[in-house]
């Protein structure tokens, strides 16, 4: 590390690139958008940034507090879904051999790294009325209907499919589906640097396995958990494709609502307002997080005396 | 029998409990299913796309037939090629400026260059949207120009993630071999092309495919900065995923898959050899 001033040609040349794209082509546009959110529509193309509050005031009014709460929501019980979902998971991997160890990991990566549109896509083929999940449930249906006309008894109704697609729980499966490598692979890398003799000690001194999870490994894991849950919670907050794609008329989130004030409803000044309280809320999980681990950096890794001494 | 010959189950041995085993195989089912079915039926010879009627590649050919999914193929990889060399350079450029000097407002320019992740995609398309709108940037530019507006989108938020994974690569970096080679009599841009640079180039690597492969992906900000004559793969199977499954979509959609298997694998083996040689003497 040196000081910029030591060599200020060479700093120049280097910093310019990056700092300048930065301002110019993220900085500048945010500050734009960040604008017009205190701007109002003149006419049919023209804006006006006049300083209003208007944009912000129709944003807290109860049709959109609603689909913001709805998102808030949609996108909590996505996270929680995925910690249950991806807790084993990462404990398995965590434990796993040498040998399948990259394999498990690869093989939670590797549909991180397929598109998302694809993925979004073949969840769509699945949960369709004559898709593979009502198919399967159908033959099922089918069978026990067979084996009960052999038993001797009446055969069942025709199968009625199921209305999986297009609804709130297509919407959080698909969420689910979409975030669940976010939350595995830091619950990993911080299970993976656990004390296992402080398991083993638990588990000597007679304590289930379940409860050896909630007092001391749940705790240990804590910055782990934190992060899990911000990185699933933030993305899923703004998820656009998802909802779009699987979600009913009833199912929309708040990215979807900017989607159609910018593509159809052409009222620009009102998506940006809605798009920086999407980004408030977004930077307060992130600062939130910011402060947790602090805490915890503090209080050691989380596990003082005093833990030990409650455990 | 057998049972008695295997070591009992270790405390730890979470792996090795069944309901352990059961719960990552349900997982790992829950994740892969739905990309195999749609791989598998993409062969199908049924428009139906649900019941087995034997193997044909035909969707494959309406695919490579379909003029519009090729040129759109062929924007996103044009877009994905001058995203990549952009990224490369900048974060690169990045990862370096940061790594060697002390400056005024280094935190402020560290957070900043963290935004572009962290910023809800939604957001920052729709800030593209606007700020091209708003400088009056030309759509009626000829071919590779009027793919301008989305290559600078993608730049943006591919180089903050180029400069990450090289930022770590050059953390194992030894100065005195920087300092040896100026002692030596190599200037300035001598020591970086055959000392620095060589010893950045596995992150490099890593950083280009990354980048390729986010810009290939990209769907929603790119949604927000193509016009009608820049459509870009994603937003193709969009539209054509909104009206019906179709075995053509599953074709397309397998095509990118397989590419972007391979990119990722690619990259995961250079991130690797990374880990390894940065483990080893410097």
């Amino acid at each position: 590390m040196q000081g910029w001033r030591t060599q200020k040609r060479v700093f120049a040349t280097i910093a310019t690139g990056p700092v300048l794209w930065l301002l110019l082509f993220f900085i500048i546009p945010l500050a734009v958008l960040w604008a017009y959110s205190f701007g109002r529509n003149v006419g049919l193309t023209e804006i006006e940034i006049s300083g209003t509050f208007a944009n912000y005031a129709k944003a807290i009014e109860p049709l959109y507090l609603q689909i913001f709460g709805k998102s808030i929501a949609v996108a909590a019980l996505t996270t929680f879904i995925c910690l249950i979902v991806g807790f084993p998971v990462a404990l398995a991997i965590t434990f796993a051999t040498p040998k399948y160890k990259p394999w498990l990991l690869l093989g939670i990566m590797l549909p991180f790294w397929t598109n998302l549109l694809i993925r979004t896509y073949a969840l769509m083929a699945v949960l369709r009325t004559e898709g593979y999940a009502n198919q399967s449930l159908g033959s099922l249906w089918q069978l026990s209907s067979n084996a009960r006309v052999v038993l001797g008894l009446q055969p069942l109704d025709a199968f009625e499919p199921l209305h999986l697609l297009y609804n709130n729980f297509a919407v959080v499966l698909g969420l689910v589906y979409v975030h669940l490598p976010f939350m595995v692979l830091p619950l990993y890398a911080a299970l993976d640097r656990l004390d296992r003799s402080l398991i083993e000690a638990s588990l000597d001194l007679g304590a289930g396995h379940f409860r050896t999870l909630l007092t001391i490994v749940a705790p240990l894991a804590a910055p782990g958990i934190i992060s899990g849950v911000v990185i699933t919670f933030v993305p899923a907050l703004g998820a656009y494709l998802t909802p779009d794609l699987l979600g009913g008329t009833d199912s929309q989130m708040i990215a979807n609502v900017i989607e159609r004030q910018f593509k159809r409803a052409n009222d620009w000044p009102f998506g940006s307002a809605l798009s920086f309280m999407l980004m408030y809320a977004t930077f307060i999980m992130i600062a939130w997080q910011a402060q947790r681990e602090r805490k915890l950096m503090r209080t050691g890794t989380g596990i003082g005396p005093d833990v030990g001494v409650r455990a | 029998m057998m049972r008695r010959l295997r070591p009992a189950i270790a405390p730890l041995d979470y792996t090795r409990r069944w309901s352990m085993r059961l719960w990552v195989g349900l997982v790992m089912f829950f994740l892969y299913a739905p990309l195999v079915a749609l791989m598998v039926f993409s062969f199908n010879d049924s428009r139906r796309n649900i019941v087995w009627r034997g193997f044909t590649t035909k969707y494959y050919d309406k695919v490579m037939h379909n003029d519009m999914l090729m040129e759109a193929l062929g924007n996103s990889l044009t877009i994905a090629f001058f995203t990549t060399i952009i990224s490369l350079v900048l974060g690169g450029l990045a990862a370096v400026m940061l790594w060697r000097f002390r400056f005024p407002w280094k935190t402020a320019v560290e957070g900043a260059m963290a935004l572009p992740i962290v910023v809800p995609e939604i957001c920052f398309g729709v800030a593209m949207l606007i700020f091209f709108a708003q400088i009056g940037w030309p759509t009626d530019m000829p071919w590779p120009f009027s793919l301008g507006a989305i290559t600078i989108a993608h730049v943006t938020f591919c180089f903050p993630f180029v400069a990450m994974v090289v930022r770590s690569r050059l953390a194992s970096f030894n100065r005195e071999e920087e300092e040896a080679a100026k002692d030596l009599g190599a200037s300035e841009w001598q020591a970086f092309r055959d000392v620095l640079l060589p010893h950045m180039k596995p992150g490099l690597i890593a950083g280009a495919l990354l980048a390729f492969t986010m810009s290939l992906d990209d769907f929603v900000i790119t949604f927000f900065t193509s016009g009608p004559n820049t459509i870009t793969f994603p937003v193709k199977v969009y539209s054509m995923v909104r009206f019906s499954v179709t075995p053509e979509v599953n074709a397309a959609s397998t095509l990118l898959i397989v590419l972007t298997v391979i990119m990722t694998s690619v990259a995961l083996y250079f991130q690797n050899r990374m880990a390894q040689s940065g483990k080893g003497p410097a």
